[in-house]
């Protein structure tokens, strides 16, 4: 069904139609509103067989869906930043436990300095815990996503970061396609737990494990990652063919299929952007694909390469980097394009909810095809002003106006 | 009507079972007891956490028919009991992260009423979550007020051994003053454990005014199972904090365990008690008062309180301590405790609306 709604509220209805039968909830902007609408369906008796609980903290929001999860029930929560930080003991303890929770990361940046706005280094902070972590692009790919990742995690046995932009995504409204009810039973069964705390079937579940047998259990859970590659394409095909929708998948190709001398790779809802520049740039003559990454963890290596092909030049569009290193998704697509010829870079922007426009889109475009990214990071939408206003006085150095590369932070450092 | 009978074992003021009615005898004394925590599990010799777990939770299996979960915090009592692929646990039983066994438990308690209501089971299996002091009364406190606020069906069992034993006898904030530890050793002008610091769990639970409080110790294991049977009674949040004598930290032998344990009744310096919706019901009495140097001098934790350079000021000063919750509690005689104020919720939750 056609709704005008709030991106949360499309989530929140997504979610319900799930069925989960635990939802566990603790205020943090900017993933309050999917939260409030799940409570309001649990209040007024339209979401049955669930039970929504306020809890204190994000700790024990991941800690109250572990033992729902273990219990034997469809799990969900939702958080963002600070708080996927403050319960980060229990997003590893999750999936060593196999737990098949689905959690919203209504991705922001994380202080100091405070900054409730958009980017990803949050859950990128969470890259090596053990979760998927799926992207949207748009609000009907977050209401879509929600639905297969329940299904993803429970075949999968591993918990799933569903990741959408918080503020451009979550509090945007627009035109989306709710499923049925009906499709989604279809589509996602009664939740059957392989094994859960069960007084007719005990099992012990959180062993200690020591050096005889813990790089063991690691290796079973990193074959479960590698598995849940063909199980996100095996069920993303099977909801597109339900409902028509094209959502999910491990990545997203638009006009990609000319686009041999640039292609960008982008996570979250920049690609919508990016595409509408795009068109305007095909105008012009000129020819650039987006690679819209859905999937971060498992990382598809052999899809991007597949989608990258004979591209000469690659540039990453990245909302997060790691301090003392360079781009975070870079390296990946490095790894995946090992031993070619591909050319491929970082365009750092976007932090802390810097908006990225259609002529920051068509900036990166026009400085790579004219061969300007010459080295692997770049800082492309720095204010300069800013800087200098602090360095010149306290340090005498001044940085020259538009993009910053790695080689001149270093410089101004001797 | 313990109290009726007199016929105590020869110089332990123990009652035994042989001398008791069969239909008052511990659950352990029986052959078909639950065994929830079996035997060949790596505890301690003398280890009174081992001990008092088996009794609680074997206590709980009766009174639900077995049906039980249990969620445990990191420590002791979760390393020593499943080692890999060894497990010493005869129920479903979780172990996710040292501060989170409260909110954990929560969320099984949530899922197995959601399961009973979709399965159509007239009866929901019941919730234990449990920890040492320090996964309680520290790291895991947070989540345990979260639970008893929200009244959430799950008894929590709090094994207090006065320390972190697991990492090696660190202070904790249930570590008594003077005492003992890696992290308040015996040097310097003020030896052992600061006075006027730490946290008194089981007043902090009655005051969120949850259904039921209660303290009991492994030298009264009979006083221990029937406060499980009464607390399974109820529904919503309740608390028993145990004092588990740990030989190794408190340095004292294998052997003496319920003793020591004991001896804390005794003296006055650990009350036992119970508490309903923020009131308390019943206080366990002391059968032959004990004067404080008694319960130290059988631990070395205490070694220098119990030699000639002991500080007579300090040793005054425990005493006190002991005389105050004798007082307070009314741990003497017909004395009766004092009242205690109850947290408003207790009166929201004790008049069903």
């Amino acid at each position: 069904m056609l709704n005008q709604i709030e991106g949360s509220l499309g989530v929140a209805k997504a979610v319900a139609l799930c069925r989960p039968g635990v939802v566990c909830a603790y205020p943090i902007s900017p993933q309050t509103h999917i939260v409030e609408n799940v409570g309001k369906f649990v209040k007024e008796g339209t979401l049955k067989q669930c039970d929504f609980i306020n809890v204190e903290s994000e700790f024990s929001a991941m800690s109250v869906s572990i033992g729902s999860s273990a219990g034997g029930v469809r799990t969900y929560t939702a958080t963002a930043s600070q708080g996927l930080l403050f319960m980060a003991e229990g997003v590893y303890n999750a999936s060593g436990l196999g737990l098949p929770i689905v959690m919203t990361v209504a991705s922001r940046a994380i202080g100091s300095p405070i900054n409730i706005w958009n980017d990803h280094t949050d859950s990128l902070s969470q890259r090596d815990s053990g979760w998927l972590q799926l992207f949207c692009e748009s609000n009907q790919d977050a209401v879509d996503t929600h639905i297969m990742a329940f299904k993803i995690a429970e075949e999968v046995g591993l918990p799933v970061m569903v990741c959408m932009d918080g503020f451009v995504l979550t509090h945007a409204f627009e035109r989306l396609d709710i499923p049925s009810q009906e499709e989604v039973d279809k589509f996602l069964p009664e939740y059957q737990p392989r094994e859960f705390l069960d007084p007719k079937e005990p099992i012990s579940m959180g062993a200690m494990v020591d050096p005889d047998a813990f790089t063991e259990v690691r290796f079973l859970q990193e074959r479960k990652m590698v598995k849940a590659l063909s199980v996100i394409e095996r069920v993303t095909k099977e909801y597109r063919e339900l409902t028509g929708h094209h959502s999910g998948g491990l990545l997203d190709c638009y006009n990609c299929d000319n686009a041999t001398d640039l292609k960008l790779i982008i996570m979250g809802s920049t690609v919508g952007t990016a595409k509408d520049e795009i068109d305007r740039l095909k105008k012009e003559g000129i020819n650039v694909g987006i690679i819209s990454l859905k999937s971060f963890r498992p990382f598809p290596y052999e899809a991007l390469k597949q989608a990258i092909g004979n591209t000469k030049q690659v540039i990453c569009v990245e909302r997060a980097f790691s301090f003392g290193a360079r781009g975070i998704i870079c390296p990946e697509v490095k790894r995946a394009m090992e031993g070619t010829n591909c050319e491929i870079h970082t365009a750092l922007c976007g932090l802390g909810g810097r908006a990225i426009y259609g002529s920051t889109i068509n900036g990166i475009v026009k400085q790579a095809l004219a061969g300007k990214f010459t080295e692997e990071f770049t800082w492309f939408d720095i204010n300069s002003n800013v800087l200098n206003s602090y360095l010149k006085d306290t340090e005498g150095v001044t940085f020259p106006q538009g993009p910053i590369t790695d080689s001149q932070l270093q410089n101004s450092c001797k | 009507m313990l109290d009726q009978i007199k016929f105590y074992q020869t110089g332990s003021n123990t009652i035994g079972n042989r001398l008791l009615n069969p239909s008052m005898r511990a659950i352990q004394a029986s052959a078909d007891r639950p065994n929830g925590l079996i035997s060949g599990h790596r505890a301690c010799q003398g280890c009174g956490e081992a001990l008092g777990a088996r009794y609680a939770i074997d206590a709980a299996m009766r009174a639900t028919g077995g049906k039980i979960v249990v969620a445990n915090a990191t420590g002791c009592l979760e390393v020593f009991s499943t080692p890999y692929p060894e497990s010493a646990w005869q129920l479903p039983w979780i172990h996710s992260l040292f501060g989170n066994s409260a909110a954990v438990g929560s969320g099984i308690a949530a899922a197995m009423k959601v399961r009973a209501e979709k399965n159509g089971d007239a009866v929901a299996p019941r919730v234990i979550a449990q920890g040492g002091d320090g996964g309680t009364t520290d790291i895991g406190f947070g989540p345990l007020s979260g639970m008893f606020e929200r009244n959430d069906d799950v008894l929590y069992l709090c094994y207090d051994n006065e320390a972190y034993m697991n990492t090696g006898v660190q202070r904790s904030s249930a570590t008594p003053p003077s005492a003992r530890t890696a992290t308040t050793q015996l040097v310097g002008e003020h030896p052992g454990a600061d006075w006027g610091k730490g946290k008194d769990v089981p007043m902090i639970a009655m005051a969120h005014g949850i259904p039921y409080v209660a303290t009991a110790t492994v030298a009264d294991l009979r006083d221990l199972e029937e406060k499980v049977t009464k607390a399974m009674s109820f529904h919503g949040a309740r608390y028993i904090q145990i004092l588990t004598p740990c030989p190794l930290g408190w340095g004292c032998a294998s052997g003496v365990t319920v003793t020591v344990a004991r001896m804390a009744m005794e003296t006055g310096f650990f009350p036992v008690y119970e508490a309903e919706y923020g009131k308390i019901t019943s206080v366990r009495k002391i059968r032959q008062k004990q004067p404080v140097i008694n319960y130290l001098k059988l631990q070395r934790r205490y070694a220098h309180l119990t030699g000639k350079k002991a500080d007579p000021n300090v040793l005054a000063r425990l005493q006190a301590l002991c005389d105050t919750n004798i007082k307070n509690f009314g741990l003497l005689g017909d004395d009766e405790p004092q009242l205690t104020p109850a947290a408003i919720q207790a009166y929201e939750r004790s008049n069903k609306v």
